[in-house]
């Protein structure tokens, strides 16, 4: 598998707004916290290195 | 009880008064890496003469954990029996945030193996049967209260300056093995780099006897209760005695920490009493690092003086004794004329084993002792989510025990054949009647099930047999080193073909 660059969630805004929601009211370190676990959950759902290491580089050059 | 530390005997040298004949191998080091080498030259009929500059075994436990890897090395060496009737024996490790456990590990999950997973037993115990072995064979010359103080090459030779007791004299050698461990003064007389990493945090190692039933195994704890914030291991060892690991932090004192007024309450917050004895305790920090290369010409770096690494995952004796695994064979092989590109071999091979090794301490080492920051953060996002979601229990890591290296040899392979008897791995055993088929793998060794080529060993099919050699096909050829690592291995093939392999093998092609 190769890593999806096109668009590929049907309601993207949806997903964006449910993002914001599930930080609020909590504070910045909390929030880092929470995607950290974010992070590891979707890795290991994505359960794919060569995919992982891809985006790993799209996140750094950007 | 304290060990009882008996001191080996100086005797002087015959170099001393004469000049003695150059020796085919001479050992720097008389560590369990050292006389492992020594002990296996011998069994391929090389001699050797082992120094040391002190004259007792290792002054504290030390390395207690030895693989099953390591297990099947000190078999051949003749001392494992000895190994498993005095240490203990454990294969699950449980690792623990806070009080809750949140992960554990079964190292040998399946039976039909003569060695069992780990056992622990103290270094000194190791060093002391390794010394017994070795005075016991006529080709191991062992000369305690002997310091090697210089050391220089020519084309086809090394050659130490030997200070003793008595006064100094020269030893002459073919090859000259650096067993002389992580402070290496053969490196530092070679002006060789030792680079990699150090961890700035300090960990408290002590060891305690008491009366206690904790059973055997591995236990590690992340924020434990009785350790705020920090991290703790406790392995139990033979004699009633305990090893505990506490991690301290970069800015505890060591001095400070070795007090037993400061040591002792924290052992009691451990074991919830202060009805122990205080047996051995040291402050470390650790360090991963290595040399470039493992042979430079003559001199032919193994064990510590070569790597080091941190010590969870328990890879820096186990893995100086597969060095001692690897080289024996090739360097008895070259001594006797073959051809030095097994000595290439023994390089690239153990760099591999090294990086891996590196890698894998590392790695828990950061898991352990994470830079503050987004080191940290991720580290304790991964405790917290061990709580509730399956996969990260696994991701928390306390050290991945000592396995041995795959090698990536390029060989003749056959993919019908199970992926555990891979070429590059070491051969699986498998009970062979009374006996053990690692028992057969003591020499370069062409095994068939299912066709007997000349001269092949055809062991008795049973159902492990089956499992990790057949596999689901009719027959099989497997060429296996004698370090027990697989070289090749076919459905089925011809003379020709198995010889040309052994060749190969033999000029360290394969
Ligand atoms: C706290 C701790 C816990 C550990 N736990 C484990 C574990 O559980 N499992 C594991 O596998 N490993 C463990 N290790 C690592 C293990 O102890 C080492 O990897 C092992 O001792 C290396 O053996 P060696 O023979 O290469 O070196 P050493 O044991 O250091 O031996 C080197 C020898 O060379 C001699 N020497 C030095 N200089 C000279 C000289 N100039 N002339 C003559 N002789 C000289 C020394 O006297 C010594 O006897 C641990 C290490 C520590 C410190």
């Amino acid at each position: 598998m190769t890593l999806v660059t096109e668009p590929n969630l049907q309601d993207h805004d949806g997903f964006y707004a449910d993002l914001l929601s599930v930080h609020k009211g909590l504070s910045e370190a909390e929030s880092h916290a929470l995607n950290a676990r974010l992070i590891l959950i979707l890795a290991n759902h994505i359960g794919d290195l060569a995919v992982l290491k891809k985006a790993l580089e799209l996140a750094r050059k950007s | 009880m304290a060990y009882d530390y008996q001191p080996f005997e100086f005797t002087p040298p015959p170099g001393l008064t004469a000049n003695e004949p150059r020796h085919k191998v001479v050992i720097v080091g008389a560590g369990p890496i050292g006389l492992a080498a020594a002990l296996e030259l011998a069994r391929h009929d090389v001699p050797s003469v082992v120094v040391d500059d002190n004259n007792v075994v290792s002054i504290g436990s030390r390395a207690i954990c030895w693989s099953k890897r390591s297990l099947e090395i000190f078999d051949r060496l003749g001392i494992a029996e000895r190994m498993l009737a005095k240490g203990v024996t454990w294969k699950v490790g449980r690792t623990y945030h806070g009080a809750e456990e949140v992960f554990n590990f079964d190292l040998l999950p399946e039976d039909g193996h003569k060695m069992p997973a780990f056992i622990n037993l103290q270094q000194y115990y190791v060093e002391q049967y390794l010394v017994e072995a070795a005075q016991q064979s006529p080709l191991i010359d062992l000369r305690f209260k002997n310091k090697v103080t210089d050391l220089s090459q020519t084309a086809d030779s090394a050659q130490v300056e030997i200070e003793t007791p008595d006064g100094a004299y020269t030893l002459a050698a073919d090859y000259l093995l650096a067993c002389d461990g992580a402070g290496s003064p053969i490196r530092k007389m070679m002006g060789l780099e030792f680079d990699g990493e150090l961890f700035e945090d300090r960990f408290l190692i002590a060891d305690i006897e008491m009366e206690a039933d904790f059973p055997s195994e591995r236990r590690f704890w992340f924020e434990p209760e009785f350790h705020e914030g920090q991290s703790a291991l406790l392995h139990r060892q033979p004699d009633n005695i305990y090893r505990i690991d506490l991690q301290l932090g970069w800015d505890a004192d060591p001095d400070h920490e070795k007090k037993p007024e400061v040591v002792i309450p924290r052992i009691e917050r451990v074991v919830g009493h202060s009805d122990f004895r205080l047996d051995w305790v040291s402050v470390y920090t650790f360090q991963c690092r290595r040399l470039e290369r493992f042979v430079h010409d003559r001199v032919i770096f193994v064990g510590d003086s070569a790597h080091v690494v941190s010590p969870f995952g328990a890879r820096g004796g186990n893995g100086g004794m597969q060095d001692v695994d690897n080289l024996g064979w090739k360097l008895a092989a070259v001594v006797r004329g073959g051809d030095t590109g097994l000595l290439e071999t023994y390089d690239s091979e153990r760099q591999i084993a090294t990086d891996e090794n590196i890698a894998n301490s590392t790695r828990a080492t950061k898991f352990m002792t994470p830079d503050d920051g987004i080191e940290r953060l991720f580290r304790d996002q991964t405790l917290t989510l061990a709580k509730t979601a399956g996969f990260a229990r696994g991701w928390v890591n306390s050290g991945r025990l000592s396995r041995p290296c795959a090698y990536p040899n390029v060989a003749p392979d056959d993919g019908r054949l199970p992926e555990i008897s891979h070429p590059g791995l070491v051969a699986p055993d498998a009970p062979q009647g009374d006996g053990w088929l690692m028992d057969h793998f003591r020499d370069v060794t062409v095994m068939a099930i299912g066709c007997a080529p000349e001269g092949a060993f055809v062991p008795e099919l049973n159902e492990h047999m089956q499992r990790r050699y057949l596999g689901e096909a009719d027959s099989c050829i497997y060429l296996v080193r004698p370090d027990q690592v697989i070289a090749a291995r076919w459905v089925s093939a011809d003379s020709q073909t198995i010889a040309a392999a052994k060749d190969a093998l033999m000029r360290g092609q394969l």
